[in-house]
């Protein structure tokens, strides 16, 4: 059976870049759009990398800020200033 | 020379358990007397860890932050008339529904997470516990902040602390958390962290509030997802004091087991009413409760208990007849509020063709077999002028609290009922998932106040309707009854003319 690592970020401005940085470091993201937020889902695994957003965010951004447009996650989560990783063990 | 920033983990382990310090005045025994007696055995509180590694400063920071963004958005609702470009007039029945069955929920969260903080004697868990109290706090405020402005416009909402006390079926929200509450501190943590934050929340919600962003409501959108955005930190607080538990003693495990399987039922029977809200009361739908169920429980929670399976946790007691429920719960729970919408504090209508049509699609198994005969021939009466009622008082589960309304496992023409028998007198259950849990705490349940029973005995307001709905502070006629003809629904006929005429 899959177990799908997932986050669910608000859909607006803030969140954006994130959604993004998710999609381009996360290869097969299954994406479900509702209104005012969407939800990523990966197979095992889901990353989100400081170095990703800032690059998209076009400033300094840590992990931590995530909580300002988060909605949801399933998995266990790992957290320190470079990342922010959902996952399940196999 | 500028000191070394400390990295996320140094800073949590500074700012948590260095904060920490060993008793010497008291034993710690005393200090903490009530995490011992539930049998949960715990070698070593430090192998819990927040993994948001959440500090108290940077915790202050980020919730300031939030609340800043959502009153910016509270108040340029109010400014700007938000409440007459909401869908339609009978969304704001989900408000209703929210502010007296939900809100006053997220106060007991405050205090029962409060409690936990004090006792409980990890730090890191205690931190974890305290920031969550606020978060609930901070949860009704903003709920009772955003929703107050509806309240200038529309029935129903003004007396909500009283009604959550006092109406029938507001009891069944207030006995899960009175139950939650008067547990130990263990079982309230994996009641409220894990079963209902981790396993149930997100079908409230996430899909909930999303329906919110589709129907125009900007504001109740806007304190959902704020609120969720705490609800992340709760799961991860349910999901590791699961695993903290299941980690530090063998024998945890069936107590963990019993009060997963427990809390699961309690909260999948709570959530029906949300299930009745997202299939019927939403005028512009996002998901059918049955999608809703299916990616959160069956898919999310399927995982998570894969997850969970090394340790020997299983799935919870009854998971697949709540899934095959999942196709009859909201239409049985919608026909009860039509039903009773007279004694209740807020209207209930039968759905147009359209409405219809949809749950036909989204529940092709079971819709037009067993539940559109019955609702189009409710609205064929309707038309007649002979709209039903049901005129009794309905019996009630004794653990749940439900009317006995629901049917049996794999026969949807039959009421399902259990009973037991404690001390001599019979106790009656909706299912065998309630029985269940009468039967493993029967003198807790016992105490139980069933509003029906407690009618019947003379202690709320007077033997008839009317007396009884005068001390539920119901207003008859205003707030109660069909949707069609209230003054809800002048209001905002009144309010589409006027902008038809300003547009003509």
């Amino acid at each position: 059976m899959t177990q799908l690592a997932s986050i669910t970020l608000m859909h607006n401005d803030a969140a954006r870049p994130i959604i993004d940085a998710v999609m381009a470091d996360n290869p097969d993201v299954r994406v479900l759009n509702m209104p005012g937020a969407v939800k990523l889902d990966c197979e095992g695994r889901l990353r989100v990398n400081r170095a990703s957003v800032e690059e998209r965010m076009g400033r300094a951004w840590s992990p931590q800020e995530i909580q300002l447009v988060l909605v949801s996650m399933a998995g266990n989560l790992e957290e320190d200033d470079d990342q922010f990783t959902l996952s399940w063990r196999k | 020379m500028t000191a070394k920033k400390l990295s996320l983990k140094q800073r949590y382990e500074f700012l948590t358990r260095d904060l920490d310090w060993e008793p010497s005045y008291q034993s710690a025994d005393d200090i903490y007397p009530y995490d011992k007696f539930e049998g949960i055995k715990i070698k070593d509180w430090s192998g819990w860890e927040d993994p948001f590694r959440l500090t108290m400063d940077s915790y202050w920071k980020f919730q300031a932050e939030k609340e800043r963004k959502l009153y910016a958005v509270i108040d340029a609702f109010a400014q700007n008339n938000g409440q007459t470009g909401i869908s339609d007039g009978r969304y704001i029945n989900v408000l209703k529904v929210f502010l007296t069955g939900i809100s006053p929920e997220e106060y007991q969260a405050h205090r029962g997470f409060a409690f936990t903080g004090r006792h409980l004697r990890g730090a890191g868990t205690r931190v974890a516990c305290q920031m969550q109290s606020l978060d609930e706090l901070r949860h009704v405020q903003t709920q009772i902040h955003t929703i107050s402005h509806y309240n200038k416009y529309f029935d129903g909402m003004s007396e909500f602390p009283i009604q959550h006390d006092r109406v029938f079926y507001l009891s069944v929200p207030k006995s899960f958390f009175d139950d939650a509450r008067t547990a130990g501190p263990f079982e309230f943590m994996v009641a409220v962290g894990f079963a209902f934050e981790y396993v149930l929340t997100n079908l409230l919600f996430v899909p909930f509030m999303s329906g919110a962003a589709y129907n125009g409501d900007m504001s109740t959108v806007t304190f959902g997802f704020s609120a969720q955005s705490d609800e992340s930190r709760h799961m991860t607080l349910g999901i590791e004091v699961i695993k903290f538990l299941l980690e530090q003693h063998p024998d945890n495990l069936p107590i963990v087991q019993r009060w997963v399987d427990k809390w699961f039922w309690r909260g999948f029977r709570l959530l029906g009413i949300v299930a009745a809200m997202m299939d019927y009361m939403l005028p512009k739908k996002v998901m059918s409760w049955k999608e809703a169920w299916d990616i959160y429980f069956v898919e999310a929670g399927g995982a998570l208990f894969q997850d969970l399976a090394r340790y020997g946790l299983k799935m919870p007691k009854y998971a697949d007849i709540a899934t095959k429920a999942g196709e009859h719960i909201s239409h049985q729970n919608w026909g009860l509020f039509y039903q009773l919408c007279h004694v209740a504090g807020f209207h209930a209508w039968m759905p147009d063709a359209e409405h219809l049509d949809w749950l036909s699609a989204k529940y092709p198994n079971t819709f037009d077999k067993y539940y559109r005969p019955r609702f189009e021939m409710w609205a064929k009466q309707e038309k007649e002028g002979k709209r039903f009622f049901f005129n009794g008082l309905p019996q009630l589960c004794s653990c749940c609290q439900l009317p006995m309304l629901y049917t049996e496992p794999g026969d949807p023409t039959k009421t399902c009922f259990r009973s037991s028998v404690f001390k001599g007198t019979r106790y009656h259950f909706c299912s065998d998932g309630c029985k269940d849990i009468f039967d493993g705490e029967p003198e807790k349940y016992v105490q139980s106040w069933l509003p029906v029973n407690q009618i019947f005995q003379g202690n709320c307001g007077g033997a008839t309707v009317p007396e009884v709905l005068d001390w539920y502070k119901i207003n008859v006629g205003v707030d109660n009854g069909d949707y069609v003809g209230s003054p809800d629904e002048a209001l905002w006929n009144a309010w589409t003319a006027q902008r038809f005429s300003e547009a003509s």
